[in-house]
């Protein structure tokens, strides 16, 4: 079999600060065709008149430079990037080119809404289908990432309860739960109380009895859970939880191991958030943008942020503004609508087939990779995996080697590392998530790479410790890094 | 691979979903398209968005060329398809453009530490005055009523369930903060002073004599910049704490309102209470200069309910869009590019004012200016867009109390022509208004 | 690594070394090496008043923060600047690399804490799950 990496010239590149040099240009301007103004004249004191180390370089300079720096990164486009819970699918080349066409990419968020039609309408049918694939009543669009997303739901559960009568005081959050959960909590003024995953890694419903009570806003679940794990139990979950006045909030994270398959709003769920960038292609591009559409049922509808888009008795899509009891906005506009383009271009690539194959080849290829490193590695919870596989270090860390050695040692190898460290309840914990996008021969790949650092860590550990060779720069200083931050360029005297 | 996994069929991996949910039928969403049935049904969406119109709309979103560079450099997949940077080794190229960013950020607004952005302004405004709270321990904010109204609505989101009170300040006549009543809205308590410069108005503030008023009373200063290309002519507000910006302007598409990029920039001594993202330089084990994610434990996935803000992503691709914008113009560039915006907008002004009235006259703006006329703007908007093309922003919804009055914005992409045209639709409403009102004076003369 | 007889300790793994008014608090051997490399630590201003099993501040590694619980209630009277620009002190001489000094509200709350030989039997114990 070929490996997958092999070693090519790497460019190396300074900031782009150190090629300046006064007299370059990659800009021109048209000639005004108003009379030129005396800005000194009109700006008065407010005039600025030194914009400091910019930098002054050439058209050319500039392709090169940011060339050579995206040669230093690893991106989907170039293999497997397994990391867990991030859902790192391919990105459809239609998508961006449909983002790019002049009405969507120039259109004015405050345009008259005769001239905004298209765009309601790509917000509309995008609501629809969201609306359908999580079987909820209303969604909002409005929020710029997935953890935006928790932020709008959970102020929307305060709202609620707050309709009621008093907005309660706690949420509850799995133990397995993503850091964004309790810190979103938080946000919204709630205390966060743990709970504990039985031993199978799902929420232990006795425990979750216990803990219920009238001062329980909602529990905040993720299904499948961050183990790869569907709740069982998900219908015990949501009685408990309805039989004491709280809500069911569910971090939709993984939506793409249910897409087609099961439908949230029928499993019991009263609010959920959606990450386009993840479930629905929408690239990651090296940290966002994101988006994170927040549904709800019928009950939390009068809560969701200002305006709704809804469509008019004639058919035509509008913006309803007239929501008294509506949280507010979270964000200006309506939203990161570029992602919704893409996410919509995704749907419609897809249609139902499309979406509930997808979903059975995500679940099909971590099943695959579950299979083939069994046994290589620890298995810490034999529970069957959804679309992700959460191994752990045990076996490696006899011989010193922890999951951060291996992830660094898969990268000699040619594939992103896997996410490591999480979840908290995993110590040492190895995430996999292959998505649908990978073919048998890339995973097949995969499984040799792991094998062959479980094989390393017995032989010669050391390797895999000092890992990676390979790359331009090795394993860089980050204590120094925070102890004395440098966190920009400066001129040197 | 069935096989391989010891499974029978692809429905036994969904085993452990209870029968009872799964779904049982298709999903009713539109059946599946070809590429080029996609490409057509997003044309169609495309024409009836407004395609090939000008404009004359600002307000927080702004038109300006982008460099075709932008597009080429942001497409490769490197950078489209990469995760956020968490594994440095092979992170280098996102890790190095984001340190830029921070870098160019500092030079341009003259903080000295900045993030590595945020979801937009309005979000950047609010979580700025979060920070203000931590680092003065105080529980209240002032904020200026020409701060961008939705970023209001944003901070009013935020804020409501933090239980933290905000006073409004009101502008005067010339569309500056009126700071006698600053001053007198300033409490004990009062952890920040949040204004907008530009402002939503179009006035540049004087943010020395604000900066001034607030810290005498222990305050800090929070600078919303919504139009990135003033800063290009118009003086940062140095004095500022903290400056929360949108730098859409950069070379980001209008979009109709979004993805944007958001970025705070602070002083040195308060970057522990910043939330976001940060690239920090350091050396790798043979003393090679790299870059990594640093101050890491001021974030979500670390601190978790205790973290500065839950916010999680940043807005790379489009901060990347930014920073090959900010290295196209550079620093010759951005200060020609902003004297276009200029002139564009004093003429444009100049000839409305031959006209109608212009309000806030007498203080300094950048590319934005408040046009008062006799008819509702909405009216004179609608006449226009049969010429192709979209005037100001009625401000009626937002600011009542100004009667019948626009915002509008003029970039270097504006004509002349474009100018001559709406100039020439609002001194015809002009006339025609005065004209009835002759008739009717006219009449109630004759009888 | 000893741990000094005349100082006192606590689970969560601070030290303090008291006269009869007055102490100085830090964290342990034990503590600084499982945070490992420190790169920050978050103290209380001189004149702050922190009360016993409360926090009073916290220390960060590159990827971990921990809270600082006060072993005793006091009145903060100094603070350890150096700490500022080289925390790396903390892992070099944690029993030294004292953190405040603070005048003790209640000398008698010493008495409940763990002497050397309790907080090593303590710390074993805990290294060993």
């Amino acid at each position: 079999m070929t490996r997958k990496a092999t070693r090519h010239v790497s460019q190396n590149e300074g900031l782009i600060f150190e090629k300046s040099s006064p007299g370059k240009a990659a800009w021109k301007l048209p000639p005004l065709d108003v009379p030129e103004v005396d800005a000194s004249a009109l700006l008065g004191s407010a005039e600025r008149r030194d914009l400091g180390n910019m930098p002054e370089v050439s058209e050319i300079e500039i392709i090169r430079h940011f060339t050579r720096l995206s040669t230093w990164n690893y991106a989907i486009d170039l293999g497997m990037y397994p990391l867990g819970s991030c859902t790192m699918k391919y990105n459809p080349r239609v998508n961006e080119l449909v983002v790019r066409l002049d009405g969507l990419a120039n259109g004015h968020p405050y345009q008259p809404e005769p001239i905004s039609q298209g765009a309601l309408r790509i917000i509309k049918t995008l609501s629809d289908c969201l609306i359908e694939i999580t079987g909820m009543d209303a969604i909002t669009l409005q929020p710029a990432a997935g953890a935006h997303g928790e932020l709008t739901g959970l102020l929307m559960v305060r709202a609620y309860h707050q309709s009621k009568g008093a907005p309660r005081k706690k949420i509850l959050i799995p133990d397995s739960a993503h850091g964004t959960n309790p810190a979103t909590a938080a946000m919204v003024g709630y205390a966060v109380e743990n709970l504990k995953s039985n031993s199978q890694g799902m929420v232990d419903v006795a425990a979750l009895t216990a803990q219920m009570n009238e001062d329980v806003a909602a529990l905040m679940l993720t299904n499948p859970n961050t183990l790869g794990v569907f709740e069982q139990e998900i219908h015990k979950i949501a009685e408990i939880m309805h039989a004491k006045g709280g809500l069911l909030y569910m971090d939709g994270a993984n939506m793409n191991a249910l897409v087609g398959k099961v439908r949230p709003g029928d499993f019991g769920v009263d609010v959920m958030h959606l990450n386009l960038h993840k479930t629905f292609s929408t690239p990651h591009g090296g940290g966002g943008p994101g988006s994170g559409p927040v549904a709800v049922k019928r009950a939390l509808e009068p809560f969701l942020p200002r305006p709704v888009v809804l469509t008019r008795t004639d058919g035509t899509p509008a913006c309803d503004y007239d929501r008294p009891q509506s949280v507010g906005r979270v964000r200006a506009f309506y939203g990161n609508f570029g992602m919704f383009v893409r996410a919509l271009a995704y749907i419609l690539a897809n249609g139902p087939d499309g979406l509930r194959q997808t979903t059975e080849d995500a679940v099909l290829n971590a099943n695959y990779i579950r299979k083939g490193l069994e046994g290589a590695y620890d298995l810490p919870y034999s529970t069957p995996s959804m679309h992700e596989v959460v191994f752990s270090d045990k076996l490696q860390a006899k011989k010193g080697v922890k999951t951060m050695d291996i992830a660094k040692r898969l990268i000699d190898y040619g594939f992103h590392p896997y996410t490591t460290a999480f979840p908290l309840i995993v110590p040492g914990a190895l995430m996999i998530e292959p998505t649908e996008s990978e073919s048998k021969e890339e995973m097949d790949l995969f499984i040799e790479a792991m094998k062959s650092i479980a094989e390393e860590v017995e032989e010669d550990p050391q390797t895999v410790l000092d890992a990676p060779h390979s790359t331009r720069v090795s394993r860089l200083d980050e204590t120094a890094a925070a102890r004395k931050p440098v966190l920009r360029w400066k001129p040197q005297n | 691979m069935l096989k391989a996994i010891g499974a029978r069929s692809v429905d036994d991996l969904f085993s452990p979903i209870p029968e009872e949910y799964r779904l049982a039928r298709d999903l009713k969403v539109p059946r599946q398209m070809a590429e080029s049935e996609i490409v057509d049904w997003f044309r169609e969406r495309s024409r009836e968005n407004g395609d090939s119109y000008a404009t004359f709309l600002g307000a927080g979103a702004y038109y300006h060329y982008r460099p075709v560079i932008i597009d080429s450099l942001i497409s490769r997949g490197e950078f489209l398809t990469a995760y956020t940077p968490y594994q440095a080794e092979i992170s280098q190229g996102t890790l190095q453009a984001i340190f830029e960013f921070q870098s160019m950020i500092c030079e341009l607004t003259g903080m000295e530490v900045a993030n590595a952005s945020m979801y937009d302004g309005s979000t950047a405004a609010a979580e700025a005055v979060m920070m203000a709270v931590r680092l003065t321990g105080r529980r209240s904010v002032v904020v200026a009523r020409s701060l961008h109204p939705e970023y209001r609505e944003v901070l009013a989101t935020y804020a409501h369930h933090q239980n933290l009170p905000f006073a409004t300040s009101s502008f005067g006549d010339d569309g500056r903060l009126n700071l006698n009543e600053l001053e007198k809205s300033i409490t004990s308590d009062t952890a920040c002073v949040l204004i907008q410069s530009p402002n939503f108005l179009g006035t540049i503030e004087d943010a020395a004599a604000i900066a001034e008023i607030a810290h005498k009373k222990g305050s800090m200063l929070v600078v919303s910049i919504a139009e990135a290309v003033s800063l290009g002519i118009v003086e940062p507000p140095r004095q500022a704490d903290i400056i929360a910006m949108e730098a859409q302007s950069f070379g980001v598409p209008l979009g109709f309102g979004g993805p944007y990029c958001g970025v705070l920039a602070t002083r040195e001594q308060f970057v522990r209470q910043m939330p976001g993202r940060l690239a920090g330089q350091t050396t790798d084990r043979n003393g090679k200069r790299g870059f990594v994610l640093t101050l890491a434990t001021r974030e979500q996935h670390i601190r978790r309910e205790k973290a500065t803000s839950n916010i999680c992503t940043n807005q790379a691709l489009v901060a990347l869009m930014v920073n090959i914008f900010m290295t196209v113009y550079g620093k010759v560039g951005l200060k020609e590019l902003a004297k276009q915006n200029l002139a564009k907008t004093a003429y444009a002004a100049g000839q409305f004012a031959r006209h109608t009235k212009i309000l806030f006259q007498g203080s300094p703006r950048f590319n934005e200016f408040v046009v008062r006329t006799s008819e509702d703007p909405a009216a004179i908007n609608s006449r226009l867009l049969g010429h192709k093309i979209v005037g100001g922003l009625p401000l009626k919804k937002f600011y009542p109390e100004l009667g019948n009055a626009a915002l509008w914005c003029c970039t270097e992409l504006t004509t002349r022509s474009a100018i001559d045209t709406a100039v020439g639709l609002v001194a015809e409403s002009e006339r025609s208004v005065r004209a009835a009102k002759e008739e009717v004076d006219a009449e109630q003369v004759t009888r | 690594m000893p741990y000094p007889a005349d100082y006192k300790y606590t689970k969560e793994h601070e030290w303090i070394k008291a006269d009869s008014k007055n102490a100085s608090i830090g964290i342990t051997h034990y503590a600084q090496q499982t945070l490992g490399d420190i790169v920050f630590v978050d103290l209380p201003k001189p004149g702050a008043e922190i009360a016993s099993g409360k926090t009073f501040g916290s220390v960060e590694s590159v990827k971990a923060v921990s809270d600082l619980y006060a072993p005793a209630s006091g009145t903060v009277t100094e603070v350890n600047g150096e700490l500022a620009n080289a925390p790396e002190k903390i892992n070099k001489e944690a029993h030294s690399a004292w953190m405040i000094k603070i005048t003790l509200k209640n000398p008698a709350e010493l008495d409940s804490l763990l002497s050397a030989a309790d907080y090593e039997k303590f710390v074993s114990e805990e290294a060993g799950h």
